[in-house]
């Protein structure tokens, strides 16, 4: 039987505000609140809570056969907190039904998959404790943020315990074969990939609204008979899209929340069923294996990381940012820890893009700087004010080897005197 | 195609970017292989290149008949133009203009500048012009900015030949607002008798169509283009600790110099290792030089006075950033010269050449702020500084005469019917 795997990523980047080089070492607070909360209220009513509400209807009305994971970054559980509480409700009842699972993901948007593998670590444990703290049950299959992914990235979410990974179906890495199987990593094949089928995915994502589309208008029927008349083989329909698909990239007045109503009565229809990424991966057997020697993510044309870290902006920046990675990890200052997830979202780096810059290509998301270049300054200004705070929670002239066994020495020098003490006082008694 | 086009000025001899762009446009369209430009200008002093067009020079040709022999005329302009064009154009002579002060070959002397008798020199022009046309074959003629409107409208009326006109600036540009009627009465008459008006920029094009009345289909935009530079790798950055941002250009109101002495009293504030430089003369300059003393910042900010030729790619290869806060600018080339010797750029929005830029930086000429950040941002950050740089060189190659001039011939074709 065929089963389509509906995922959805739940992100929204954090804004900066305007901060000039003379703020620097002056203003600490670099966010613009309210393009923040108006950004997040404004998925709220449009796409989360919406879209929200006619999947639990769906998967009341199917009888719990009708199934979709989120993966939702832990900066958005964050934001949802600060701004519109009534997500969380909302995602807590989806995941009562039990046809929904959640993924685990970067606590943060981020890159640090490619630049550390510790922040790397610690962000997935962050998110999945968040997680679990929330829907009540910890996650088991990764998706990374923007699904990057390599055979390298695939070991180390292994080694945090993750064996079902979701990945780009990108044609340099699949070559002739389908994204409609299970594959496994290229050396551990106890690593299941499931590979988002990136044309199904761009067709609701890109081109429900688009008129100029030769299928245009997409309907359910159409979609569901693409599956069927895919080769009886292929069984695993990885969509994996940006969850504002439904509300926001394609309007409410477009059919989107009709077309999603309409699918689950085709598909049964034609003995299609809706299956979660951990119930596809423990059923199914890995038919080949699947190799990426280079990151790739699901960005652009090229699949690749240039999005990010293609250009000398990027590079710069991503450099600065991920050297301060062992100081920040030493501080205890929860204001810097914050920051320090804030600023590693993909955002910052996808805005400071040269590649279309020329040609005026339009994106998904609105980009608020004029120019790269004014990205970039505005990015660079903030790191190096928070630079400068994270400096000064240490001199600057000690490695950080050596701090860190000086730490450990007055830690161990904090516990002994506690110890010392309750002694004292049970002797005094 | 026979073009015959009105200039006031034509490298080496140029006072302004007028020069330069009527340089690089006809050598561009000159790529064409049908393409015959007869080019006047009032004064040619002898060394202009004139392997891919012909120049006439204004004082050369006679409005008043004076009976002299070969001997005399090859003497006197000889080495300009052969005797016997000379007593061709005098057969084209039509109309009395003895009124005007000739010399001993009836022609006139024009000072190819921009003097206190301007006004009485543009209409000197004009009767040139329509000797001019009575003389040589042509199928459109096209005037250059306002100084040469009246002789292009003139050999419009003589010969009947369609009319473009090119506007590089007008005076809003020149006086933020305060135009000179008498000014704005020359370029209202050029344009309402023009047959098609060309623009530097859309920002110019939108002064045409507003503030001339201009119907917006008879104006197209041109933008201007940069000569390849042959000698580029002799321009480098000699090694020096403190960083230079550099001001370059007339200083006068258009051209926002109290913006730049504001954004260098900000960045000076914050930043160490920075040095400011204001090339150029101009009307304000005094006032700019009392400004700095004022705001207590003369030790890092410093004036060079005019500087011409190869000293002005020298200047904008030895700085760090170029700066144009203009507040109005028709289009600036001078950026577009900054980045061929590898400069990033920093200009106002107001700028004509921001239209057609990606690489450079793009603020408000009165963003203070926002001008001291991108300084601040260039200078601290080296990949700011390269990857402007670098794109900006490539971005700036491509940015070629040659189009500008098919632009500027699909406009001809159009205008005579073709």
């Amino acid at each position: 039987m065929k089963t389509i795997n509906f995922c959805f990523r739940v992100h929204q980047r954090p804004n900066l505000k305007r901060y000039r080089f003379f703020e620097i070492g002056n203003d600490h607070y670099y966010y613009d609140d309210y393009a923040n909360e108006s950004a997040i209220r404004y998925a709220s009513d449009n796409c989360y809570l919406e879209a929200n509400r006619i999947l639990l209807d769906m998967i009341r009305s199917s009888n719990g056969n009708f199934k979709v994971s989120f993966s939702i970054s832990g900066l958005a559980l964050e934001q949802f907190e600060q701004y519109a509480p009534e997500v969380i409700d909302s995602f807590k009842e989806l995941a009562k039904t039990g046809s929904v699972e959640f993924l685990a993901t970067p606590y943060g948007h981020s890159l640090a998959a490619l630049y550390n593998e510790d922040e790397f670590a610690l962000q997935v444990n962050m998110q999945a404790n968040k997680i679990k703290e929330l829907f009540g049950k910890k996650p088991t299959t990764f998706a990374n943020s923007a699904l990057l992914y390599s055979d390298e990235i695939g070991n180390t979410i292994a080694s945090l315990g993750y064996k079902n990974i979701i990945v780009e179906g990108a044609k340099h890495i699949l070559g002739w074969k389908s994204p409609n199987y299970l594959y496994s990593h290229a050396y551990n094949n106890k690593i299941k990939l499931l590979v988002r089928n990136n044309k199904l995915s761009d067709d609701i994502n890109y081109r429900f609204s688009n008129w100029s589309w030769d299928q245009y208008p997409l309907t359910a029927e159409k979609f569901i008979g693409w599956i069927k008349d895919a080769p009886e083989a292929e069984n695993i329909f990885t969509v994996f899209m940006g969850y504002e698909a439904l509300g926001i990239l394609n309007h409410k007045d477009s059919g989107i929340f009709e077309f999603f109503k309409a699918l689950p009565f085709y598909a049964i229809e034609q003995n299609i069923g809706f299956e979660l990424p951990s119930e596809i991966c423990k059923k199914n057997k890995p038919v080949d294996t699947l190799s990426a020697l280079y990151p790739m993510s699901w960005t652009d044309e090229e699949k690749d990381v240039s999005a990010w870290c293609g250009n000398e902006l990027q590079n710069e920046a991503l450099t600065k940012l991920y050297n301060l990675t062992e100081r920040v990890h030493l501080c205890s200052d929860p204001m810097i820890k914050v920051d320090w997830q804030l600023l590693q979202d993909t955002a910052h780096f996808f805005f400071m893009n040269t590649k279309h810059y020329s040609d005026g290509m339009i994106y998904a998301q609105k980009i608020p700087y004029e120019s790269p270049y004014e990205a970039f300054t505005n990015y660079m200004n903030v790191l190096s004010d928070f630079i400068e705070r994270v400096n000064a929670q240490y001199p600057t002239d000690i490695e950080s080897e050596e701090l860190n066994a000086l730490l450990k020495t007055i830690r161990n020098q904090e516990e002994l005197i506690k110890k010392l003490e309750t002694k004292k006082k049970a002797a005094k008694k | 195609m026979k073009a015959l086009m009105f200039g006031w000025e034509f490298p080496p001899h140029i006072l302004g970017g007028l020069g330069t762009a009527s340089y690089g446009l006809t050598k561009g369209m000159s790529l064409q292989p049908d393409m015959e430009i007869t080019f006047v200008i009032p004064k040619p002093w002898g060394d202009e290149d004139q392997s891919f067009l012909r120049i006439i020079g204004a004082n050369q040709i006679p409005v008043v008949w004076k009976d002299v022999n070969w001997d005399h005329v090859n003497s006197r302009i000889g080495n300009f133009m052969s005797p016997d064009d000379y007593y061709h154009f005098r057969n084209n002579i039509k109309y009395d203009f003895r009124r005007i002060g000739t010399d001993d070959l009836g022609c006139i002397n024009f000072s190819g500048r921009y003097p206190e008798n301007l006004l009485e020199e543009i209409s000197n022009y004009e009767a040139v012009a329509s000797v001019i046309a009575h003389a040589i074959q042509f199928d459109v003629i096209h005037a250059h900015d306002w100084l040469t409107y009246p002789a292009g409208r003139f050999a419009k009326q003589i010969s009947g030949k369609p009319m473009v006109i090119h506007v590089h600036a007008t005076d809003y540009d020149r006086s933020r607002g305060q135009v000179n009627p008498d000014v704005y009465r020359i370029e209202k008459e050029g344009m309402d008798a023009a047959d098609h008006i060309m623009t530097v920029s859309n920002l110019t094009r939108r002064t045409v169509i507003e503030k001339y009345h201009q119907h917006p289909d008879k104006v197209t935009t041109v933008h201007n283009a940069v000569e390849p530079m042959a000698n580029v790798e002799e321009f480098t950055k000699s090694e020096r600790n403190d960083k230079v941002i550099t001001f370059l250009g007339r200083i006068t109101m258009q051209k926002g110099p109290e913006y730049f002495v504001e954004v260098a009293t900000r960045v000076l504030q914050h930043t160490k290792g920075v040095r400011f430089v204001m090339a150029g003369s101009g009307d304000m300059m005094n006032k700019m030089i009392r400004l700095v003393a004022q705001k207590g910042i003369a030790d890092k900010f410093h004036f060079t006075g005019f500087l011409k030729g190869r000293q002005v790619y020298e200047m904008l290869a030895e700085s760090d950033v170029y700066m144009m806060p203009s507040v109005s600018e028709p289009f600036g080339i001078s950026p577009l010269e900054a980045m061929q010797v590898g400069t990033p750029s920093i200009i106002s929005k107001q700028s004509g050449c921001a239209e057609i830029l990606n690489h450079v930086i793009k603020t408000d000429y009165w963003d203070i702020d926002a001008m001291a950040d991108y300084i601040h941002a260039i200078v601290k950050y080296p990949a700011m500084y390269n990857s402007l740089r670098e794109n900006g060189l490539a971005e700036v190659n491509n940015i070629k005469w040659e189009y500008a001039g098919q632009k500027v011939r699909r406009i001809y074709d159009m205008v005579c019917g073709r």
